[in-house]
C-alpha cells in the first residue's frame, strides 16, 4: 500500500520537475499550469506513504521489517509514533513528507510571483523530492515485508524514547528541508536571469522560517544530549551536531546577506552562492549521518550503496547549482559600492565571519576522514579545537553585532541611537564584573568576556525599541524581530561562557546515607528503591538537596533496564532555576550498596536554550512583517519585471 | 587615501584577521587533535609515552575489577593479538560491558597501563567503533567475530 503510494508520488514529483522546468523554459503555459496540482497530488501521495506506515507502527505491523526493528508492542503510543523516525528509512520518509509540505506552502503562498518563476521554483523542488524519493524506493525501503511476521519487535532504542527526541527531528528536518526553498529560488533565478530586490523579498520570509525551525531543532537536539545522552554536556562538536550546526550558519549568513540584497540590491552573487552552500551543506549533513563515514554518537547502521548514492546526489546537486552559478552569476552582476560603516559593510562583516566559522566546522569535521585519506592516522577532533575555531572568530562577530545594529544603509555613519554604545559597554563590563564577583566569587577571564559582551549585545538590542517607545514611534515587527533576535544571541553568549567557566561535574561513590558537597549544595542519598515503568524496571535514587541547611530540592534520579532491548540507559534528575541547574545521574552499581553518582552544577545552562528560542522568535516576528504581505499583493502587476521602489528605511534590518 | 582605497584596506584588514583567526586555530588543532592506537600498537611501544591519545579494542570477558564501593575501575582491553591494561575513575556510560567495543581517551603511565579520563561506548548495543571493528578484523585470526 504504502510502496505504491510512494511510486505514485515519485512519478507526480518527476511530472512536477519536467512540467514545472520544461514549461517555463519553453513558455508553455499549459505546462506550467500542470506543476502546481503535480505539487499537491505529490503531497497527498506522501502522506498517504506515511499514514500507512504510522498506521503499521500504531497497529504493532510486525510484518514490516522496519517496525519490526524499530518498535515494540510495550512502547508506549506516542513513541510508537515518534519510532517512525527513530531510524534511517522513516526518517528519510519524514524528509520526504516535510520536503512535500514545503512545496505545498510554496504553491499555494506563492500565487503572485510571475507564473514563470513559480513554475521553476517547484520544478526544482520536484528533482530534489524526485531525488530522494528514489533514494527511499531504491536503497532504503520502509515497507519491506519481514516473513514470516515477528511476534515482537526489537523495540525503539531506549535512549530515544524522550519527549525532546521524538520532536527534535521533524524539527531540525523543516529546517533542513526549509533551506531547498531558498535553493529552488536561487536556482529559479538563475534559470530565469533575473534577480531584483523583489526576488529577495520574496526569498526571505521562506529563509528566516526555515532557519528559525532549525534553530529550534539544534536547540532541543542539544537540550535532549544534555539531559538523556551526554551527562550534563550541551555541545559535544559531534559530527552530526555539526552536521547540523553548518546549514545553520550558512543560513544565518544568507538571512542577513538577504537583506542587503533586499535593501540595496548588492551581494546578489554571494547571496546566490550561499543559498546554494546552505542547502548543500544540509545534504552534506544527511550524507554524513546516513552514510556512517564519520564516527558519531548517532551513528545509524551503515551501508554503502546508501552513502554512494547520497554522495553522487550530492556530487550532481553542488556541481550544478554551481555550474549553473558560474554561467549565470556574472549576468546577475550588480555594480555599486558601498560605503565603510554603513550597514551593508556591518553585513559584509558577519557573512565573512559566519562563512569562515562554517568552513572551520566543515574542516574540524572532515579532517579525520583526510588524514585517515592520506594515511597519516586515525585522529579525532575533539571539543577543545572546536571551541577555540569557534570562540575566536566570534568573539568580533559580536562586537560588530553590537555597533552593526546601529549602522545606516548607504551611509558610513552610526544612527544617533549608536551614542550610548561606548558607556553601555562599561556598564556591561561592570555588570560582568559584579556578577562574576558577587554571585560566583571567582573571576574567569573567558567568562568575563562572554558575559561582557553578551551583555552589550543586549542592552545595544534593547536601545532602538526603547528609543521608539519613548518617543512613541512605530516600530515595525522586522526591526523588533532582529532586536529580539539578538538579545538571544546575547543570551546564549551568557549562558555558554557561563556554564563553561562555572560548571562543576563530580563523579562519586556513595552510599545510601552518604552526602556529597557541590558548589555550597549538599547532595545526600538517602535511599535506593525499585521502581517500574511501562516497559523498563528502574532504581530509583532518593536525593535530597539542602544548601546551608536549607532544603533545596529532591532529585530521583534513575537507573532504567529496557526489558526488550536489555540495555540500561540513565534518566538524569534535574533542579532547575533562572540561574542554575543541578543535576545528578545514575551511573552503575559499584558494589557494597554503593553506586556511583555523575553530580553536577550547571550555572546559566538555560540561557543556552531559551537564547536559540528567543533567537527563533524573533525569526518568526521578522518574518511575519507587513511588507513580506503587502509587497507580495502587490507584486501582481509587477509580473513583468518592475521592481517596486520601495526606499530603503535608514535603521531598519 | 580616497574613501575606496580606505574601504579595501578595512576590508583587507577584516580578512587579515580572519586568516590569522584560522591559521591560529589550525595550530591549536594540531596540538589537540588526538591519534588512535589499538592496543598492538601500545604493547609494541608505538603509541606516545607522553601524549594524550584514544585506544580502542575489546573489555575481556571476566577482566572488569573494582573494590566493592570504590569509583576506580580497573579493566583490559583487547584486540586479540595484543593486551592493554585500563584504569579509570569515574561513572561509566550505560552500554559499558563485558565483550563489547570502547574507546577510552587517556594517557599511557609508567606501568605501561592507560589511565583513561574518558570511556566511550555507543548507542547500539551491536555498534562497534569503526576503528576497534577494523583492528579486529586485522587481528582477527584468533577466531574473533568481527
Amino acid at each position: 500500500m504504502g510502496i505504491f503510494a510512494l511510486i505514485l508520488a515519485f512519478v507526480l514529483s518527476l511530472s512536477q520537475a519536467f512540467f514545472g522546468l520544461a514549461g517555463a523554459w519553453k513558455t508553455k503555459p499549459v505546462w506550467m499550469a500542470v506543476a502546481r496540482p503535480a505539487v499537491n497530488g505529490q503531497f497527498v501521495f506522501v502522506a498517504a506513504a506515511f499514514a500507512c506506515l504510522v498506521y503499521c507502527f500504531v497497529t504493532d505491523d510486525f510484518s514490516v521489517l522496519y517496525v519490526a526493528r524499530n518498535s515494540n508492542t510495550q512502547l508506549p503510543l506516542f513513541y510508537k509514533v515518534a519510532a517512525l523516525w527513530g531510524a534511517h528509512e522513516g526518517s528519510l520518509l519524514l524528509w520526504i513528507l516535510i520536503l512535500s509540505i514545503w512545496s505545498v506552502a510554496v504553491g499555494a503562498f506563492s500565487r503572485q510571483l510571475p507564473v514563470s518563476f513559480q513554475s521553476r521554483v517547484l520544478g526544482v523542488m520536484g528533482l530534489i523530492s524526485a531525488g530522494f524519493m528514489l533514494f527511499t524506493l531504491w536503497t532504503s525501503d520502509p515497507f519491506l515485508r519481514l516473513m514470516p511476521a515477528a511476534s515482537d519487535g526489537a523495540d525503539l532504542n531506549p535512549v530515544l524514547q524522550d519527549f525532546a527526541l521524538a520532536i527534535h527531528p521533524p524539527m531540525l528536518y523543516t529546517g533542513y528541508v526549509g533551506f531547498s526553498v531558498a535553493f529552488a529560488f536561487a536556482i529559479a533565478a538563475m534559470l530565469e536571469g533575473r534577480l531584483d530586490q523583489t526576488w529577495a523579498k520574496w526569498t526571505r520570509p521562506w529563509t528566516i522560517f526555515a532557519w528559525m525551525f532549525q534553530t529550534i531543532g539544534i536547540a532541543l537536539g542539544s537540550w535532549w544530549a544534555y539531559y538523556e545522552l551526554g551527562w550534563g554536556g550541551w555541545w559535544f562538536w559531534d559530527p552530526v551536531e555539526n552536521a547540523s550546526f553548518m546549514p545553520w550558519l550558512a543560513g544565518t549568513a544568507l538571512i542577513h546577506s538577504l537583506s542587503v540584497t533586499e535593501k540595496r540590491g548588492i551581494f546578489k552573487s554571494w547571496t546566490l552562492l550561499l543559498a546554494i552552500f546552505a542547502f548543500s551543506l544540509s545534504l552534506v549533513g544527511t550524507f554524513l549521518v546516513r552514510s556512517g563515514v564519520l564516527v558519531s554518537v548517532h551513528s545509524f547502521a551503515t551501508d554503502p550503496t546508501r552513502g554512494l548514492y547520497i554522495l553522487a546526489f550530492l556530487v550532481v546537486t553542488i556541481g550544478g547549482s554551481l555550474t549553473l552559478y558560474a554561467w549565470r552569476a556574472p549576468k546577475l552582476y550588480a555594480p555599486g559600492g558601498f560605503q565603510l560603516w554603513s550597514r551593508e559593510f556591518f553585513l559584509l562583516v558577519n557573512n565573512v565571519i559566519l562563512a569562515g566559522v562554517a568552513a572551520l566546522v566543515l574542516w574540524g569535521t572532515l579532517s579525520p576522514l583526510v588524514y585517515e585519506l592520506l594515511g597519516i592516522g586515525k585522529i579525532s577532533v575533539g571539543p577543545p579545537v572546536f571551541a577555540v575555531m569557534f570562540l575566536v572568530p566570534v568573539l568580533p562577530l559580536m562586537v560588530f553585532l553590537a555597533i552593526g545594529m546601529h549602522s545606516a544603509w548607504r551611509r558610513g555613519k552610526l544612527t544617533s541611537a549608536a551614542r550610548p554604545l561606548g558607556w553601555l559597554l562599561g556598564a556591561a563590563l561592570a555588570l560582568a564584573l559584579i556578577i562574576q564577583g558577587v554571585v560566583f566569587g571567582q573571576f574567569h577571564a573567558v567568562g568575563l568576556i562572554g558575559f561582557t559582551f553578551g551583555f552589550w549585545v543586549i542592552f545595544s538590542a534593547l536601545l532602538e525599541p526603547l528609543r521608539r517607545w519613548r518617543q512613541k514611534q512605530a516600530l515595525t515587527s522586522a526591526l523588533l524581530g532582529m532586536c529580539i533576535a539578538h538579545l538571544g544571541v546575547g543570551m546564549f553568549a551568557i549562558g555558554a561562557s557561563g556554564v563553561e567557566s562555572y560548571k562543576i561535574e563530580k563523579d562519586v561513590a556513595l552510599k545510601p546515607g552518604g552526602s556529597f558537597d557541590i558548589a555550597g549544595y549538599d547532595f545526600r542519598f538517602v535511599s535506593a528503591v525499585n521502581v517500574r515503568g511501562p516497559n523498563y524496571d528502574a532504581v530509583e535514587a532518593l536525593m535530597e538537596v539542602t544548601r546551608a541547611g536549607r532544603p533545596v530540592a529532591i532529585l530521583k534520579p534513575q537507573k532504567r533496564h529496557f526489558w526488550v532491548q536489555q540495555t540500561d540507559n540513565s534518566q538524569a534528575a534535574i533542579s532547575v532555576n533562572w540561574a542554575r541547574d543541578l543535576f545528578v545521574a545514575m551511573g552503575n552499581p559499584l558494589g557494597a550498596d554503593a553506586w556511583s553518582m555523575r553530580i553536577q552544577y550547571k550555572p546559566l545552562v538555560r540561557y543556552i536554550w531559551l537564547g536559540a528560542l528567543v533567537m527563533a522568535i524573533g525569526g518568526c516576528v521578522a518574518a511575519t512583517d507587513r511588507r513580506y504581505r503587502v509587497k507580495a499583493a502587490a507584486t501582481v502587476p509587477a509580473a513583468t519585471g518592475a521592481p517596486p521602489n520601495a526606499e530603503p528605511k535608514p535603521g531598519i534590518a | 587615501m580616497t574613501p575606496r582605497r580606505k574601504r579595501m584596506m578595512v576590508v583587507l584588514g577584516i580578512l587579515g584577521g580572519v586568516a590569522a583567526s584560522v591559521s591560529l586555530a589550525v595550530m591549536a588543532s594540531r596540538e589537540n587533535i588526538m591519534f588512535y592506537y589499538d592496543p598492538s600498537q601500545v604493547a609494541t611501544g608505538k603509541a606516545p609515552a607522553t601524549k594524550r591519545f584514544r585506544i580502542g579494542g575489546m573489555v575481556v570477558k571476566g577482566s572488569v575489577r573494582r573494590a566493592p564501593g570504590d569509583l576506580q575501575v580497573r579493566f583490559v582491553l583487547t584486540d586479540f593479538a595484543h593486551d592493554v591494561p585500563v584504569e579509570y575513575t569515574g561513572v561509566l556510560p550505560d552500554l559499558f560491558r563485558e565483550g563489547q567495543g570502547i574507546i577510552a581517551h587517556g594517557t599511557l603511565n609508567a606501568d605501561g597501563a592507560f589511565v583513561a579520563d574518558e570511556v566511550l561506548a555507543k548507542h547500539d548495543e551491536k555498534y562497534m567503533p569503526p576503528e576497534v571493528a577494523a583492528s579486529l578484523k586485522n587481528k582477527g585470526s584468533r577466531g574473533a567475530s568481527p
